[in-house]
């Protein structure tokens, strides 16, 4: 089996201790990667702007770069739900169609394709995990809140097996951060309301570390933890799971 | 409504400089939120219901034409008074002519968001005709001169201090008195005497039973029935998708109606209205006001299988943190923001971007609205129709080439440089609007490419 590794552009630019530990742990678990060097970025962030048909030549950079591989594997929930639910072309749609059934944010691919169920990873912290919508409610990655339907969540189903981690309650857990792509500063006042009142709800819990899947919901909340001078960090969650004994 | 011209964006944040009443706001309306979900949980099939519910929607919209004239010919045979209306005017003009034609110049009017949409209170009042909303909280926005700011909750922005000051300046309570039960009972005695004086009462309808030609009307207070069995006209106003094909549809949306509205198992009044008392007269408006637009269009039309629960505003962080009166249209939150550019993509182009698009909105619809999906549609229809600014259409198009390029991308974002500057989701808002209240990730003393050519170069 080979995988192509999908690194984001903000990821690759501000967080590549995340991609790292991506690489790192899908190494550790006997996988051959291969990271695509030409790779850029998904074209979400015109997509989500209304100006999806500016990303035809995004689309086509991204099947030059991952057709070839059996499973591609993403960090980041939102990156990975944009290619699942909207990579076209207008010459290689088959192509384009194999990508979307075979792409993966990472979590995922370790409990349904590598069906992890031991990790040798030690983290002996407070954790608050946050739920972007783009895992949770685009890609399942978890149960949620709204649905009258039986608990289960991805996340939370790995970061049991690494030792000495504290997983931490929230009042509401799964409410978004606000970052929402260009909504951050379109939106400025609503987005920054919406990241403060979420890292409240880690802060009054008692979280050293805020974890997630995706990175860009704990950028906007970094940022906002900085701000106000907090000890609390974020943290990706393949840092955690690659976090070693 | 209608004429601000600030958009969500500049509204919002003039709604967040008190950040103690966006908390509240916030809070009051998590409360519902959490309410439904206790509801919805009590009943093991709900997610049954919600696709029975949608099946039932989807099952209309296909057959509106046939459905609308066989509920036409049975609210005909039982005596009621069929109108259609194409828009908006054409709704108060019938309205207001049923009022001339029986020398009526005061009336009161239950709950109805579709007269909100319509505007008809301002064309009754401009035409000299007292309107008095009888819905609690309808009143107390009417006596404010504002809007409803929530569909099912019109005055939950208001604070039960402002109602005590308005009730004074309105109904003489003393000044200060703001407990809830007081302010109440003192509206229920003003509102008796409107019921009892006014000639004709105008309602809404949540449901109109094809099968039958009768309609339903849900109220909590009861003021739908107070003012239609007072008066000797009355007038019930209905979009044209309000339909349901059989009477036993309605064990599918009286369950999830007001469970999914207020958490409440069902609203206290479902009352059904089938024909008029001997001497009374019963008028139906039948009003299209972009409906069959907004059927025409494949990607929006299952917008109008919508029940008006307000779920999707309840559940919403970013209405409960912005509130109704910033999305400037009657019905505000997700499900207005799909709504609203159908009637006027121009003036509501900024109300499909007013969402993070996280898609709960789409998970507590009870009639399985893929709400969150078609905000995103409407902003591609919105950008392609020339609705956008175009400074940000140029910076997409520099966007579009640089991360289109390899090349180009990585001399551009050699650790960040280009990206501090055009972070992607930063385009055309100045760096500033991140900077504001967040500090900006620290830049790493190198990218991951940069990092894995180095471990390559090394091997």
């Amino acid at each position: 089996m080979t995988v192509g590794l999908f690194v984001p552009c903000y990821i690759d630019q501000f967080y590549p201790n995340a991609a790292i530990a991506t690489l790192n742990l899908l190494q550790k678990l006997g996988v051959s990667v291969v990271y695509p060097t030409k790779q850029t970025c998904c074209g979400q962030p015109m997509a989500n702007s209304g100006f999806e048909h500016l990303t035809k030549s995004c689309n086509e950079l991204f099947i030059d770069n991952f057709d070839e591989f059996d499973y591609i594997v993403s960090p980041s929930g939102s990156c990975t739900l944009h290619i699942k639910d909207h990579l076209h072309s207008d010459k290689r749609e088959p192509q384009a169609t194999g990508i979307r059934k075979k792409v993966y944010e990472l979590t995922e691919f370790l409990t349904d394709i590598l069906k992890v169920e031991k990790l040798n990873a030690s983290f002996p912290h407070k954790v608050g995990v946050h739920q972007s919508c783009h895992g949770q409610r685009g890609l399942m990655l978890a149960q949620m809140s709204e649905l009258v339907a039986a608990p289960f969540s991805k996340p939370l189903q790995l970061l049991t097996m690494v030792e000495g981690l504290e997983i931490v309650p929230l009042n509401r857990p799964d409410e978004c951060c606000g970052f929402g792509g260009t909504f951050c500063v379109a939106e400025e006042a609503v987005s920054v309301k919406m990241g403060k009142d979420r890292v409240e709800d880690h802060l009054n819990n008692g979280a050293e570390f805020i974890t997630a899947a995706d990175m860009s919901c704990l950028m906007h909340m970094e940022g906002i933890l900085r701000r106000k001078e907090s000890n609390v960090k974020v943290i990706h969650i393949a840092e955690i799971l690659n976090a070693s004994q | 409504m209608g004429t601000t011209t600030k958009d969500h964006a500049e509204l919002s944040d003039i709604f967040n400089k008190d950040e103690d009443r966006v908390n509240w706001h916030d809070e009051t309306l998590w409360f519902v939120r959490a309410k439904r979900d206790k509801a919805a949980h009590y009943i093991p099939e709900w997610e049954d219901l919600r696709e029975n519910a949608s099946q039932i929607k989807d099952n209309v919209l296909s057959n509106l034409s046939q459905y609308l004239i066989s509920f036409e010919e049975k609210a005909q045979k039982n005596g009621i008074i069929v109108h259609w209306a194409a828009d908006a005017q054409e709704h108060n003009k019938i309205v207001h002519q049923i009022l001339t034609d029986n020398g009526i110049n005061r009336i009161v009017k239950s709950k109805s968001m579709l007269t909100e949409e319509c505007h008809l209170n301002e064309y009754l009042e401009h035409n000299n005709i007292e309107v008095i909303d009888t819905d609690l909280g309808e009143r107390i926005v009417q006596l404010a001169k504002e809007a409803p700011s929530h569909i099912v909750l019109p005055c939950i922005h208001k604070k039960k201090e402002e109602i005590a000051e308005l009730f004074h300046q309105h109904l003489g309570t003393p000044k200060g008195e703001s407990d809830p039960i007081f302010l109440t009972a003192a509206a229920r005695i003003h509102l008796r005497e409107k019921f009892i004086t006014r000639k004709a009462a105008l309602t809404g309808v949540n449901f109109a039973v094809a099968e039958t030609g009768e309609f339903v009307v849900c109220t909590n207070e009861g003021n739908a029935d107070m003012g239609a069995h007072l008066a000797d006209v009355h007038i019930a106003s209905m979009g044209i998708e309000k339909i349901i094909p059989k009477r036993k549809h309605l064990a599918v949306f009286l369950r999830i109606l007001t469970r999914s509205a207020t958490g409440q198992p069902i609203t206290t009044y479902s009352s059904h209205f089938k024909k008029p008392r001997p001497g009374q007269q019963m008028h139906i408006v039948l009003v299209d006001n972009g409906r069959t637009t907004q059927l025409s269009r494949p990607d929006f039309r299952s917008s109008l299988k919508c029940i008006r629960c307000a779920a999707c505003m309840n559940t919403c962080p970013v209405y409960r943190r912005s509130g109704g009166h910033s999305y400037h249209t009657a019905i505000a939150g997700p499900i207005g923001s799909i709504l609203a550019p159908n009637l006027d993509m121009k003036e509501y182009a900024d109300l499909p971007f007013a969402s993070t698009l996280c898609g709960s909105c789409s998970n507590v619809c009870p009639v399985k609205i893929n709400i969150h999906e078609q905000l995103y549609k409407w902003r591609q229809v919105i950008v392609k129709e020339g609705y956008v600014d175009s400074k940000k259409a140029t910076a997409m198009k520099a966007m579009e080439f640089t991360l289109s390029n390899p090349g180009v991308y990585k001399t551009a974002g050699k650790v960040g440089r280009w990206f501090m500057k055009h972070l992607p989701f930063t385009v055309n808002n100045n760096i500033n609007s991140w900077y504001k209240q967040r500090d900006m990730p620290e830049v790493p003393k190198e990218s991951f490419g940069e990092w894995f050519k180095k471990q390559n170069d090394d091997k």
